[in-house]
């Protein structure tokens, strides 16, 4: 453990190195700072990539401050930038935040052709016909028949799942994942969910399953997990 | 208050045409002033199923781009004094028809007549577009096969856009055996499926084809599964409840007698 000044402090651990910054200084100094405290570092340049989280307190920074503070520690040896945390996030972020784990109620019937697309959890109630497809950041809930294109996590959201009273679907995607119809002819079934299971691969199961493989879906924890 | 109702089906060959025409002259037995209205430009099929291709002279387009009057391109029935025909012209295309113009013509037909029927081409494209431009209502036709309900289904989810009324059904070609044994779509799952009111069932009957042959629709002859259906059909549109016609057939003795003495069955 090295710590110089009062402004940087940095833990090395298992998975790399922590730097925590002090949060009441000015950018400037706190730039600076840094910057001195990693070129008087001694690195051997045998070692493989360190990757650094770093801690920002309560400060918050722009885009600018942040890739200036990553290039910083990219420009040093054999330093990478893992994550950037802060315990402070803008009130656009928050939104966004917020939207992105909301249900979104929606009351139509998604006809083919048709494509029903938003941020957050999707509460459809209303059928989605074959050609039609339905799109969501979080899961989607169908509170109808499912018999078109159900994408659930859009943006990578393995844990993402799809519910449906009637599922019938020509496909279903969570994340970058998909499962098809099989080609004989086969009738739906009433109350099912698909979701990824510990293999990657998208399994459709009894609804009730969910309890025990997604607790998560209920309560806040949910959103908080989202975001 | 006259009614615009455009024939639609996104599909083709499902029937807009032979409903178009038989709607037409079903309303025309019930003593409605009837206009049809083909708006299959360069593909025109109504005039030949009504028999009436060589009595034009103008056509849509011509009225359209003002060559012509309205009245001029009119062509009256030859059976009916309410009945009229506003046919579309061949050499043309889609493009040169407008909405706006429809909406015009659309106007200008509701002074004179009680029921515009709008034949409308296949697809979804420019002619569509004319079409529906002018329509209160609209009736979706679909056959009981998966690819005519999922155009139906595309048609219906375009019609929701337009400024026109939830769209009516009308199944046709219903092949009863094939129904009973699975192998056609069942009327309740496409009426599930697209989710809108169904105004009527027409049975796969060999006289439509025939009527269609003869400039005839099938829709004047008094007793035949199909002409049944569509004054059914007009009935409804005129706002009476019609129960839906059954598909059973009555296989007993009487049946087979009235059969041998030529007595269809109603």
């Amino acid at each position: 453990m090295v710590t110089t000044n009062q402004l940087i402090v940095i833990k090395g651990t298992r998975h790399g190195l922590t730097l925590y910054l002090d949060d009441s200084c000015s950018f400037h100094d706190l730039y600076v700072e840094l910057d001195r405290a990693l070129s008087t570092d001694y690195m051997d340049t045998e070692d493989s990539m360190i990757t650094v989280t770093v801690q920002l307190g309560n400060r918050y920074l722009h885009k600018e401050q942040k890739d200036k503070l990553r290039d910083l520690i990219r420009s040093k040896h054999k330093l990478v930038v893992q994550s950037m945390e802060s315990n402070v996030v803008s009130k656009q972020d928050a939104l966004q935040w917020k939207e992105d784990s909301e249900v979104q109620v929606r009351t139509k019937t998604v006809r083919s052709g048709q494509v029903l697309e938003v941020t957050g959890d999707l509460l459809l109630i209303g059928d989605v016909n074959p050609g039609g497809k339905v799109i969501a950041t979080g899961n989607v809930f169908v509170l109808g028949n499912l018999r078109g294109i159900a994408h659930a996590g859009v943006e990578g959201n393995t844990a993402a799942v799809i519910v449906a009273s009637y599922m019938d679907p020509v496909q279903l995607r969570i994340a970058d994942f998909l499962s098809r119809a099989p080609d004989y002819e086969s009738a739906g079934v009433y109350m099912e969910c698909g979701y990824i299971d510990e293999s990657k691969k998208i399994v459709i199961d009894r609804l009730q399953v969910l309890t025990k493989i997604r607790p998560e879906l209920s309560g806040f924890g949910r959103s908080v997990l989202n975001g | 208050m006259a009614e615009a109702i455009v024939i639609t089906s996104g599909k083709g060959g499902v029937g807009k045409t032979t409903t178009s025409a038989n709607l037409g002259t079903a309303l025309a037995l019930m003593d409605k002033k009837v206009c049809l209205m083909d708006t299959d430009i360069g593909l025109r099929n109504l005039d030949v199923v009504m028999g009436l291709e060589n009595r034009i002279i103008y056509d849509i387009i011509d009225v359209a781009q003002k060559r012509c009057k309205l009245k001029q391109a009119l062509i009256k029935d030859k059976r009916f004094d309410c009945l009229y025909l506003l046919p579309a012209a061949q050499t043309s295309d889609k493009n040169d028809l407008s909405p706006e113009a429809m909406v015009e013509m659309i106007a200008e037909l509701k002074q004179q007549f009680e029921y515009i029927i709008i034949d409308c081409p296949a697809g979804i494209e420019q002619g569509y577009k004319n079409a529906v431009a002018g329509a209160d209502k609209a009736i979706v036709v679909t056959t009981p096969e998966k690819s005519s309900v999922r155009d139906a289904d595309r048609i219906i989810g375009l019609l929701e856009k337009e400024n026109i009324e939830s769209p009516n059904l009308v199944i046709n070609r219903i092949r009863n055996h094939m129904m009973k044994t699975g192998d056609m779509l069942a009327i309740d799952e496409i009426v599930q499926i697209l989710s809108i009111d169904l105004l009527g069932i027409v049975a796969d009957d060999d006289e439509v084809i025939k009527g269609s042959n003869h400039g005839e629709p099938v829709a004047f002859q008094p007793n035949t599964r199909a002409s049944i259906a569509y004054r059914n059909i007009a009935r409804r549109i005129l706002g009476e409840s019609v129960p839906l016609m059954s598909f059973e057939e009555e296989k007993g003795v009487f049946y087979k007698v009235r059969k041998f003495f030529g007595m269809r069955q109603s």
